[in-house]
């Protein structure tokens, strides 16, 4: 996937907009099959998965033994004692050899089965994008709610349509086999022409996604990083049991100090990766995301910083060059559709 | 493609332009390979008039959705002008990075250095052979 097929501002307008089509197969899946596959799960997610139905996605995280985040992932239950992990690109092997570890020293009956290379995925992001994709389907899209998936041919082949992604827009992620992808590529090119479909890449993907206050694993999240530093408290079910969990209840009973947050530049100037960030000529944290963004027009980042001064509307700095440049604590996501 | 490069100003190796001015100055400004390359820009950081810079010292910064890029000086001098339309309108230098779009003036310190610099045919002929 490229950085960009045209220009990044373009494209993310058109996502916006109209509808954009984002080759996504470097991403991994998991299969997980068997009668405890459920149990594995419940102890290695965060996340409480035992009222998840079939067809019902979920998102969830995976923590080390210190709490600290290995990926955040999402969860498809294809039947019972049947799933499917969508995991990050960067820690995919990492992911895959902590959850089979697990699964041998548990020695819960299920199989795990690396399918990255065999599955292709799409994601068709933006307002049209159901109008575009149910030219290529008979499964009613009207009908597929949020978070959910169905299991229709696309172009008349074997696929999984998943009414979700990562750019805070109406869209679908598209499953199918590695060597039918390209051919579901074109073909949903071309049933989007006359909806102002355009191929979108990297650049795109990552303003979208920042612009609604998504997070990115291995940039904004690591696994020094726990759920409960950064907005993702809601992934995290304490009436159960996971790996992770006793860390992750000392820490909050120690007391959280940092936290991630949203800022905003009130000065001159585009915050990114890297930069620091202070308050009151005192070093509080980090630039973790940074971008001008396409939409507010305006520069807008994640910063990990010191818990103290996280309250909207802290006026901070930014070290950017050898400039301070003012900014502010801002609520999460700077974007949301209007629906 | 990339518009032609003027033959009325001189090159240099990091896609800068300089052109002679009337009063004895430079003007200075990023090539439209160079804008092409650097794609939407939508931040540019102009020094402050006055600033003394030498040879390939960062002059100025443009920014893209995705990337930070250091505009280098061409050659040694003093910052006596800047740009300050680029500072509402960045795209400028996307439009017209050979006239609009132009970056800063300087005076320049040592006019015998400008030999060091490409003429629009030199500069034309790395072009190919970086995009070769």
């Amino acid at each position: 996937m490229p950085v960009q097929y045209t220009n990044v501002i373009d494209e993310h307008r058109t996502t916006r907009g109209a509808a954009g089509l984002f080759d996504i197969c470097h991403m991994g899946e998991i299969e997980v099959k068997g009668p405890q596959a459920l149990d594995l799960l419940q102890l290695v997610l965060t996340r409480n998965l035992a009222d998840q139905t079939i067809g019902q996605v979920k998102l969830s995280a995976l923590l080390n033994e210190e709490g600290g985040i290995i990926d955040d992932l999402t969860v498809y239950k294809m039947d019972e004692n049947s799933y499917m992990l969508v995991t990050n690109a960067t820690p995919k092997d990492r992911d895959w050899q902590w959850i089979k570890s697990i699964q041998q020293e548990e020695h819960f009956s299920c199989t795990l089965e690396d399918i990255s290379d065999q599955t292709g995925k799409l994601d068709l992001q933006g307002p049209r994008s159901e109008e575009i994709l149910q030219k290529l389907t008979e499964a009613n899209l009207k009908t597929l709610r949020f978070y959910h998936f169905c299991e229709p041919p696309v172009a008349g082949f074997p696929a999984i349509i998943s009414r979700s992604g990562y750019t805070g827009e109406d869209g679908f992620e598209i499953y199918a086999a590695s060597d039918v992808i390209d051919e579901i590529w074109d073909k949903l090119m071309s049933a989007g022409a006359q909806s102002g479909l355009k191929p979108a890449g990297l650049g795109a993907r990552d303003t979208l996604r920042l612009e609604s206050g998504m997070m990115l694993n291995g940039q904004d999240l690591n696994e020094s990083i726990s759920p409960l530093e950064v907005p993702y408290g809601w992934i995290v079910d304490t009436h159960k049991e996971f790996i992770g969990k006793t860390a992750l209840m000392a820490r909050k009973n120690s007391g959280i100090g940092s936290k991630l947050v949203g800022i905003e530049m009130t000065g001159r100037g585009i915050a990114r990766h890297g930069y620091k960030v202070f308050h009151g000529g005192k070093e509080i944290g980090i630039v973790t995301s940074g971008t001008f963004s396409p939409t507010l027009n305006k520069a807008i980042g994640l910063a990990f910083i010191d818990i103290t001064f996280s309250a909207p509307d802290t006026e901070i700095a930014v070290a950017i060059r050898d400039t301070m440049t003012a900014a502010k604590i801002v609520k999460l996501p700077f974007y949301k559709r209007s629906k | 493609m990339s518009k032609q490069n003027p033959k009325d100003r001189l090159y240099s190796r990091d896609h800068e332009w300089i052109k002679d001015d009337d009063k004895g100055t430079v003007i200075v400004g990023i090539t439209d390979y160079a804008q092409e390359m650097l794609t939407d820009i939508v931040f540019v950081d102009l020094p402050e008039i006055g600033k003394k810079v030498v040879a390939h010292a960062t002059v100025a910064v443009v920014e893209s959705v995705k990337s930070v890029s250091d505009i280098y000086a061409p050659l040694g001098g003093e910052v006596i002008d800047v740009n300050t339309r680029l500072e509402e309108t960045p795209e400028l230098i996307n439009q017209d990075a050979f006239g609009e779009g132009w970056i800063v003036k300087m005076r320049l310190s040592d006019a015998g250095e400008r030999k060091m610099l490409l003429s629009a045919d030199d500069y034309d002929e790395m072009l190919k052979e970086e995009k070769s």
